[in-house]
């Protein structure tokens, strides 16, 4: 039987994957930031996941404005790291796992979430930096992703309830999948940023930290923030931290937190990342 | 009845909605077919013209001209779109982003390596006064 074992949670910010990209992380600048991840790559490398089920968001990059699905799975064998206006980031391309993207689909949507389904599309940063953070520069990934997309972008994001409601049924979905797999889900975005109007640049330490201090047991108070609070306290970018709770509510009611990490700046983001295994 | 927007009193702040994004439409689709290099060289070369194959306002058409990303927002541009034509000469985007601020790109970027700029009194209009 498939079993989520783990659930990751960290920012997406591009510029991460840019000095991944070109091998800079061990630089005084950028050691504090990427030794925060260390632990991470470690316990991943025994770990060994068959198959992480990533919440990120496009950026305007895989979609535009003629179509914004507010939640989307994809469902196809592979996708492709997006050409973001500076060519596509050298990384491999992401292998993905269709049988089981097909059997979440179906579940999920009889259980009331009326995902998109996308059998075609490139994956942007929100995507391919978090799978950089944890498995760094391999020449094919170690495991295979079913991407949960969420629209943030556009005003307004799903609301706090239907994400930790969506993870809920991701997990009854994983349960009764028959292949034996070691499964986890990662939430991506986030935390504080907004890169935008006279007040760009906000970052709310304390309201981050509590996020994140609340995610192991109050999730079900932090699903009833709106997304006006994520706004005014984090910024109109920190929406996208919203998405954390689709993987809080895929990993079941007791979740250890095994290890967390928290770094100002990236550019104009407060960088977020936590690691919670399941109990049950 | 009108929907509601309880984040029209955040100070500093265009939140990307419904409004912004039905008056923006041509103006962001014509942003984002800057991904593309063929585009990028055609706008370069002649940007009024190029522009011109979206039914964009004179108003979006002379912001774009003028780099002004503040008036862009307020006409209906997406910060993600829009920051495809800053990228596109090469700005990076936290410069962009300082220009709608009132700090020079150096002082804004100062300012994050502070840790940011603090949400004391920016989370209401007017509280800071």
């Amino acid at each position: 039987m498939a079993k989520i074992t783990a659930g990751v949670g960290t920012s997406h910010v591009p510029l991460l994957g840019r000095i991944i990209d070109i091998n800079q992380t061990d630089t005084e600048e950028w050691r504090p930031v990427f030794s925060g991840y260390d632990f991470t790559r470690q316990w991943i490398a025994n770990e060994k996941p068959d198959v992480v089920v990533l919440v990120y968001n496009d950026h305007a990059n895989a979609f535009d404005m003629k179509m914004i699905p507010t939640f989307a799975i994809g469902c196809g064998e592979s996708y492709h790291p997006a050409d973001e206006g500076y060519g596509a980031r050298p990384v491999p391309p992401v292998k993905g796992d269709a049988e089981l993207s097909w059997h979440i689909a179906q579940s999920v949507i009889q259980q009331g979430f009326d995902l998109t389904i996308i059998n075609e599309m490139e994956v942007d940063h929100g995507l391919t930096v978090p799978m950089s953070l944890m498995f760094g520069q391999p020449e094919a990934w170690p495991c295979k992703v079913v991407p949960i997309m969420v629209n943030t972008v556009v005003y307004p994001a799903p609301s706090g309830e239907r994400c930790l409601a969506l993870g809920k049924a991701i997990r009854k979905a994983i349960e009764s999948y028959d292949g034996d797999l070691n499964i986890q889900v990662w939430g991506t975005g986030g935390m504080s940023h907004q890169l935008l109007g006279a007040r760009a640049g906000i970052i709310n330490r304390e309201w981050d930290t509590a996020f994140l201090d609340k995610l192991s047991d109050k999730q079900e108070e932090l699903a009833k923030i709106p997304q006006t609070e994520y706004i005014r306290e984090t910024g109109t970018e920190g929406s996208e931290t919203v998405m954390w709770l689709i993987m809080r509510g895929a990993l079941g009611d007791n979740v250890k937190e095994i290890h967390r990490h928290y770094h100002v700046p990236i550019s104009n983001t407060a960088l977020g990342h936590i690691v919670f295994e399941t109990k049950d | 009845m009108a929907l509601e927007k309880p984040y029209q009193d955040i100070p500093g702040t265009t939140v990307f909605d419904g409004d912004m994004a039905r008056i923006g439409f041509h103006l962001n689709q014509f942003c984002m077919s800057l991904q593309s290099e063929e585009n990028r060289k055609a706008f370069f070369a002649d940007e009024r013209g190029y522009m011109s194959k979206w039914p964009m306002s004179e108003e979006q058409i002379q912001a774009v001209l003028e780099r002004d990303l503040n008036r862009l927002l307020a006409l209906g541009g997406n910060i993600y779109y829009l920051v495809k034509i800053t990228m596109a000469e090469g700005m990076s985007v936290a410069a962009a982003v300082s220009t709608m601020t009132d700090m020079s790109t150096e002082e804004y970027m100062d300012m994050m390596k502070k840790g940011g700029r603090s949400p004391e009194g920016n989370r209401y209009i007017g509280e800071s006064e």
